[in-house]
């Protein structure tokens, strides 16, 4: 078997992007997400992406890049309020958009990955979200049905990999990369630190290397954080 | 005079209850955690994949993969776990968490809350707010009472987009406490704030309500 480690991001995608196709790409806000990867398919400039992620980033980071670019045509994600350039191009009608309620997107994406193509949620019934899908009666209460997702290609960001591509996140970073993981044709994933087959605790792993095709150790992370917020430190007194 | 935002916030705390589960939206509801009863254990949950949400970091020691859904930097307590989204809405839609506080923009008397969209002007999204008034046990509204125009929020339909159909329990403002027992019942005004009159609730209501004899006295 071919060795799943790239020494590039622009290896960790080569011939699997093109024009028109769908990405999820993992991450909450600036947490978690591929940095690198999402950098290099800027790079690239294939265009007219349908991307799936909880949010676009922020105008000058992360998913946001993509939009400045003009390559996404259609977003599929929860909340995009941190967004200027997004509120602007989908009230021009140059962007696409769908909401999903945030569980009901992780829920989908989990779904396709585990091959189940629809399931019952009480989520959105009664609301815009449920219009035009089926919404059936369960022992007296009312559930819509969702249909569940998968990509051409899913850019998670974990902490730790191995060879074999078994991953582990860190802490709130963790978010929607589980799930995409499993829902891409084709999973890359970038990490911080690569190690050997072998040295990750086989009961902490959080994906199992099955599921990922392709491993980057990234070679630089800013790791953005959107909204700073501390305590002063306590002067110790004796 | 009415309550202050602070004010709100401990008045939605006396609906905490020793060993909940409970996941706050983002805004007035947040400061509901300085408000938690000495000697009573509740576990935040934060639906971007954690249990046991810690205070603020100090200073110089924030870490960027730690944050609440409000993208805050947060700190771990001992008691803390970490999950993944799909997991955080099991707990949510699955009946786990036991209440909810959160904004709102609009309340009808028969439970219905709008919270995520003004067509044509707004385009944010509803986040998780679906899946918790869908699957939490117990949902709190805490909100101003009126628009900044002066229109009222508490109505008798929504004109806003819902978030969800029937799934109002309580809502706390500046200037009263209302019952909505999603919908099940007539709305009633439950307390009213120090020094604000039942003709002026009445005044910025649109919805009308009926009013628990205790709330009047």
């Amino acid at each position: 078997m071919a060795s799943k480690v790239q020494t590039s991001a622009a290896d960790a995608l080569a011939g699997v992007l093109f024009d028109g196709m769908t990405i999820m790409a993992g991450g909450f806000g600036l947490c978690g997400i591929p940095e690198n990867l999402i950098a290099a398919i800027r790079d690239t400039g294939v265009k007219d992406l349908t991307v799936i992620s909880n949010n676009c980033g922020v105008d000058d980071f992360g998913l946001g890049v993509l939009l400045a670019g003009g390559q996404i045509k259609k977003m599929i994600s929860s909340y995009v309020g941190e967004n200027k350039l997004f509120a602007e191009l989908y009230l021009s009608g140059k962007l696409e958009l769908e909401f999903n309620p945030q569980g009901t997107l992780a829920e989908r994406i989990r779904a396709g990955g585990a091959g189940i193509p629809a399931f019952f949620t009480r989520t959105g019934v009664g609301t815009l979200v449920a219009e035009g899908k089926e919404v059936r009666e369960f022992d007296g209460e009312k559930y819509v049905m969702e249909r569940g997702l998968t990509a051409d290609l899913a850019i998670v960001k974990a902490w730790k990999a191995d060879h074999e591509g078994n991953l582990v996140y860190r802490r709130t970073a963790r978010n929607f990369n589980p799930m995409m993981a499993t829902a891409g044709k084709v999973t890359v994933a970038e990490v911080e630190v690569l190690v050997q087959t072998g040295e990750l605790d086989k009961d902490n792993i959080h994906t199992p290397g099955i599921y990922v095709d392709r491993v980057l150790k990234g070679p630089v992370y800013e790791k953005r954080i959107e909204q700073l917020t501390t305590r002063p430190k306590q002067e110790v007194t004796a | 005079m009415p309550w202050t935002r602070d004010q709100m916030a401990a008045r939605a705390a006396t609906e905490l209850r020793d060993g909940f589960y409970v996941n706050l939206g983002i805004g007035i509801p947040t400061l509901v955690a300085n408000y938690i009863p000495a000697g009573m254990s509740v576990t935040l949950q934060s639906e971007n994949g954690m249990l046991g949400m810690g205070p603020f970091p100090f200073e110089g020691e924030a870490d960027p993969d730690l944050i609440n859904a409000g993208k805050q930097t947060i700190t771990e307590l001992a008691s803390s776990s970490y999950f993944s989204s799909a997991d955080s809405f099991a707990m949510i839609r699955g009946g786990h968490i036991d209440l909810s506080i959160l904004g709102a923009m609009q309340v009808a008397a028969n439970g219905d809350l709008a919270n995520w969209m003004v067509p044509g002007k707004m385009v944010k999204g509803m986040g998780g707010a679906m899946d918790l008034v869908a699957g939490v046990k117990r949902v709190v509204v805490v909100m101003e009472h009126s628009e900044k125009s002066g229109a009222p929020k508490l109505v008798k339909a929504c004109s806003l987009p819902l978030t969800g159909a029937g799934v109002v329990d309580l809502v706390v403002t500046e200037l009263g406490v209302f019952d909505v027992g999603r919908g099940k019942h007539p709305l009633t005004l439950l307390e009213l704030a120090p020094g604000v009159t039942l003709d002026e609730v009445k005044a910025k209501t649109e919805a009308p309500f009926e009013v628990k004899a205790t709330a009047a006295a």
